[in-house]
């Protein structure tokens, strides 16, 4: 048992094929659209709220299951307080300004928004590599602040797994639920589209 | 079946499900997480190694992110075909090169989308690094692993995401 041992060319179909099914589910479920992301994080539209935290849910309790039955292997990154926080909020400030993620800004060229690749692939690609060449001297001072090794909210809260997952994943239904009473909330109060101006004259 | 994958768009939580059946397809085919952001590590030292190659052989980043084609690289270019596929399918495929809201908030210019998106790229290149993943690994894959880093990273990733956005447009409709 365990995960699959694939490995050489045969992996980088699987990466390839994997890749193709994450860009499709993406673009049907609207996260490519540069409005709907910079709505989600105007707090307008919580379409991608919603999708992201049924995604996380779905993930946390097959892959918890999975690793029960011996299935699947974790992969917990170390937590560095530092890095993440800064990084974070680096990255969201990014997020904000180009409209996607890394993820997205791949997709939406596929999309056929091509932002996504004249600012957003040439941007990541910079971005990435300048972080390469301050990375020797992030290394032993500011990447040693707040690292807490791979540490997880269940042993953050000294809670065993399962009842771990069953807290988030009520809080993360619960969330959802909330979220989706708003979203209907401002579809029914929403105008009717002659009144709206189109974007372009407003 | 043909009808569902020819629709416009899925509900979020078809959508949200099946990313997340995707992650677990991950985990066992792989041994692996959906993750995109340091595909652009490894791209930026191909690129740099054609012209400084013992500037990368030496770099202590890309020892840890050899630049080389692997499972995930695939997986972005993945992305985009899966993009193409799926947008093609439902006749939503359509060539633009600056977004109707950006538009209407900074007008037509694509110099003006080109300068401000590449900021923003750059900014979200260097964070994910430096938070040590985006909004796939940390997000999608780390929280749904209950790691400490997951959450906090997005946290931050929203948190400046929602301050810079609130910044910029508003909440007004355009």
């Amino acid at each position: 048992m365990g995960p699959l041992e694939i490995t050489g060319m045969a992996r980088l179909v699987l990466g390839l094929v994997t890749g193709l099914a994450f860009g499709f589910i993406l673009q049907k479920g609207q996260a490519l659209k540069f409005h709907k992301i910079i709505d989600a994080l105007r707090l307008r539209d919580f379409t991608i709220w919603k999708l992201m935290f049924t995604a996380i849910g779905v993930g946390m309790i097959g892959i918890y299951a999975m690793n029960e039955l011996g299935l699947a292997k974790l992969h917990i990154k170390p937590t560095i307080l530092s890095a993440n926080i800064v990084g974070g909020l680096i990255f969201g400030a990014g997020f904000a300004l180009l409209g996607f993620c890394p993820g997205t800004c791949v997709g939406a060229a596929g999309e056929g928004r091509l932002d996504g690749l004249y600012s957003g692939v040439v941007g990541l690609l910079i971005g990435a590599g300048l972080y390469s060449e301050v990375y020797p001297y992030l290394l032993p001072r500011f990447l040693k602040i707040g690292a807490l090794g791979k540490v997880t909210l269940s042993q953050l809260f000294g809670m065993g797994i399962w009842p771990t997952v069953l807290v988030v994943a009520l809080a993360l239904g619960a969330a959802v639920w909330f979220l989706d009473r708003i979203d209907r909330g401002a579809r029914a109060k929403a105008k009717p589209p002659e009144l709206t101006p189109s974007p372009i004259n407003a | 079946m043909i009808r569902w994958v020819r629709q416009r768009e899925w509900p979020w939580w078809q959508a949200g499900i099946l990313l997340g059946l995707l992650n677990m397809f991950a985990f066992y085919t792989a041994n692996y997480y959906l993750s995109t952001s340091t595909t652009f590590s490894r791209a930026a030292g191909m690129i740099l190694g054609v012209f400084v190659p013992e500037h990368v052989a030496t770099n202590a980043y890309y020892q840890v992110h050899k630049p080389v084609v692997d499972w995930q690289f695939m997986l972005v270019i993945g992305i985009f075909l899966g993009a193409l596929l799926a947008s093609k399918l439902s006749g939503q495929f359509r060539v633009s090169l600056v977004p109707d809201l950006f538009a209407a908030r900074f007008g037509q210019g694509t110099a003006r989308r080109w300068g401000i998106g590449l900021l923003g790229g750059v900014l979200l290149g260097f964070g994910a690094r430096m938070a040590d993943g985006c909004t796939s690994g940390h997000t999608l894959s780390g929280a749904a692993q209950l790691a400490l880093s997951g959450w906090v990273a997005t946290a931050g990733f929203f948190i400046g995401g929602i301050a810079v956005a609130l910044l910029i447009y508003g909440r007004r409709s355009y």
